[in-house]
């Protein structure tokens, strides 16, 4: 009936490179999570690095300038504030509550957004409505208002700050994971699932989830650099933590006051603050173009 | 009838989409165990309607609305979905028709043919593992374990719709729905797959359902055909005598309508308008 089979097989071209390899060639990864591995060592170890205790003061050597300009002591690199601290010393004390708030308040945040735009996007039906109608309410609010409306309710501090993180950007992460969700399960693999009789938690687990992981990785990068920003803006109107924690806003906002004698106090927790958003981003980009299989074509 | 695998018996559909137009209209075949039978049609005709209805995947928009869908003696659209999903991809499989998109472009091959294994046969992670490994050596794959360690995007179509011809084989079904496995794929790997699809079927003696549009594939890889149009069966028969002894006015055009590589000159002659006329009237198209 049919002819005997000689068939010139195929080859696979290449061995396919590791992921930890493929994510070290990206430049944007290299820069981006180096620079955020930096900060996340000197947040930890603040108190061994820091040259100054940040909240100690000293009248006498208050509103010194940067070592690069004359009229400094020695000692204090990036100048002194009006009630004589150490500038440095008050920025690496700051990466303490930027990075935590990031890191928890970004986790969080995916955590719910991903399995409410899981479901949403595969459940589809009242599900999907009801779940979308909530984003869709939800995003009208103002953000910034919002967060400070929800940190004057909960009362300050860290676990408020994080906490109107969370409940302003789950949207952002409902809103992509049920979009990518819908866009994966109209592809072939999906029904192809389905007629193995994969159950369809099984299928949206184990099919779909793998295919949103990139886009989320990328997601929580770009969600902690916003999270940094919304600290900061808390900070800055005195809604996050206490005043006698050093944080970037907070250096922010008492530099805003002198900015006409004393400017490197507004400019030194802005371009750290700066660098830490541009890192994020910059991180969240390359894991993406890293982690994809199919961008990484 | 004894050996019947398949038999479809007055199946008949309506999409709600296009306001209850009927899709498929009466359709009856059957399908012996080791059989290759042939759903043929232009697009539209209702073989890949068929075909979803006896996977199970009807879209919400199809909705049948009359027969039975009867697996060795159990009516499958009667059935309920944990029942169905016991022999979806245990006693019934599918080689889809695009193997750009079938496979998860995330996962590597070793792991999503092992899955189907570890689930309907039970087998454990090592044990599936070098089952997918045997499998992927089966279906001519050279270098099986490198392919096993990649991700889709890294295999050719050809390869890749060999990895989904292992994954249909992997459990033993005693029916495989092919859905068009070629039509994405250039001529030259047409026919190796085409084989080696034979080739599996008739190791493992599987029904084959093989959904296509094209008659010369029909005539190398089938041994029965059904022959579609507007949902409803114009002819049904023996490869053999279909093609060399049509009934059907359109079976006989549509046959003329074919390249000839004997004679290049001759065939490519377009399907009368008239005899789309008879036909419509006949089914009762407007």
């Amino acid at each position: 009936m049919a002819e005997p089979i000689t068939i010139a097989a195929p080859v696979a071209q290449t061995r396919p490179p590791s992921r930890v390899k493929t994510l070290l060639t990206q430049p944007k990864v290299l820069f981006g999570g180096g620079f955020i591995l930096l900060l996340l060592v000197i947040a930890i170890f603040a108190p061994l690095i820091a040259p100054k205790d940040p909240l100690e003061q000293d009248l006498m050597l208050g509103s010194l300038p940067p070592a690069w300009i004359d009229g400094t002591e020695p000692g204090y690199y990036l100048g002194t504030d009006d009630l004589g601290r150490d500038v440095l010393s008050r920025l690496l004390y700051g990466s303490r509550i930027a990075l935590f708030v990031a890191f928890v308040s970004a986790s969080l945040a995916a955590l719910i957004g991903t399995v409410l735009g899981l479901l949403a996007g595969w459940y589809g039906g009242w599900t999907d409505r009801i779940i979308s109608r909530i984003v869709d309410i939800w995003m009208a609010f103002p953000p910034v208002l919002l967060s400070i409306l929800l940190v004057a309710v909960f009362g300050s501090g860290v676990h408020s700050v994080i906490a109107a993180i969370v409940i302003i950007d789950w949207t952002r992460f409902c809103r992509v994971v049920r979009a990518e969700t819908l866009a994966q399960a109209q592809l072939d693999y999906i029904t192809a699932a389905r007629t193995v009789g994969f159950s369809r938690m099984k299928i949206l687990t184990r099919e779909i989830f793998p295919n949103i992981v990139p886009v989320l990785i990328a997601l929580v990068s770009l969600e902690m650099g916003i999270a940094v920003v919304v600290e900061a803006i808390l900070s800055f109107v005195g809604l996050s933590v206490s005043s006698d924690t050093p944080t970037w806003g907070g250096m922010i906002a008492q530099g805003r006051q002198l900015i006409h004698h004393t400017w490197w106090l507004l400019v030194a927790p802005l371009a750290v603050l700066f660098a830490t958003v541009l890192a994020f981003n910059q991180l969240g980009a390359g894991l993406r173009r890293a982690l994809d299989p199919v961008m990484r074509r | 009838m004894t050996d019947a695998l398949l038999n479809v018996t007055g199946l008949s559909a309506v999409s709600d989409r296009e306001g209850g137009l009927p899709v498929l209209r009466d359709v009856n075949l059957s399908l012996r165990k080791g059989e290759v039978r042939g759903l043929v049609g232009e697009s539209g005709a209702g073989k890949s309607t068929i075909a979803k209805a006896i996977l199970g995947i009807l879209p919400r928009t199809v909705r049948v609305t009359g027969g039975w869908i009867n697996f060795k003696g159990r009516d499958l659209l009667g059935m309920k979905p944990p029942e169905l999903r016991n022999i979806m991809g245990s006693e019934i499989s599918l080689i889809p028709q695009d193997p750009q998109t079938a496979l998860n472009p995330g996962r590597r091959i070793g792991v999503q043919l092992a899955d189907g294994l570890r689930l309907k046969r039970g087998l454990s992670a090592k044990a599936a593992e070098a089952r997918a490994l045997q499998l992927l050596a089966d279906v001519q794959i050279r270098d099986p374990d490198r392919a096993m360690a990649s991700f889709p995007h890294q295999l050719s179509g050809g390869m890749r719709q060999r990895v989904l011809i292992a994954a249909a084989f992997a459990v033993e079904p005693e029916l495989v729905v092919a859905d068009e496995p070629t039509t994405a794929l250039d001529v030259t790997v047409q026919k190796e797959i085409l084989r080696l699809i034979r080739h599996m079927q008739e190791v493992q003696g599987t029904g084959v359902l093989f959904v296509t549009h094209d008659l010369g594939i029909v005539a190398q890889i089938c041994d029965s055909v059904t022959l579609l149009y507007g949902g409803k069966v114009i002819e049904d028969g023996p490869v053999r005598s279909v093609l060399e002894n049509p009934q059907h006015a359109y079976t006989r055009a549509l046959i003329a309508a074919g390249p000839r590589y004997d004679r290049p000159d001759a065939g490519l002659e377009p399907v009368p308008e008239e005899v789309f006329r008879a036909l419509r009237q006949e089914i009762g198209i407007r």
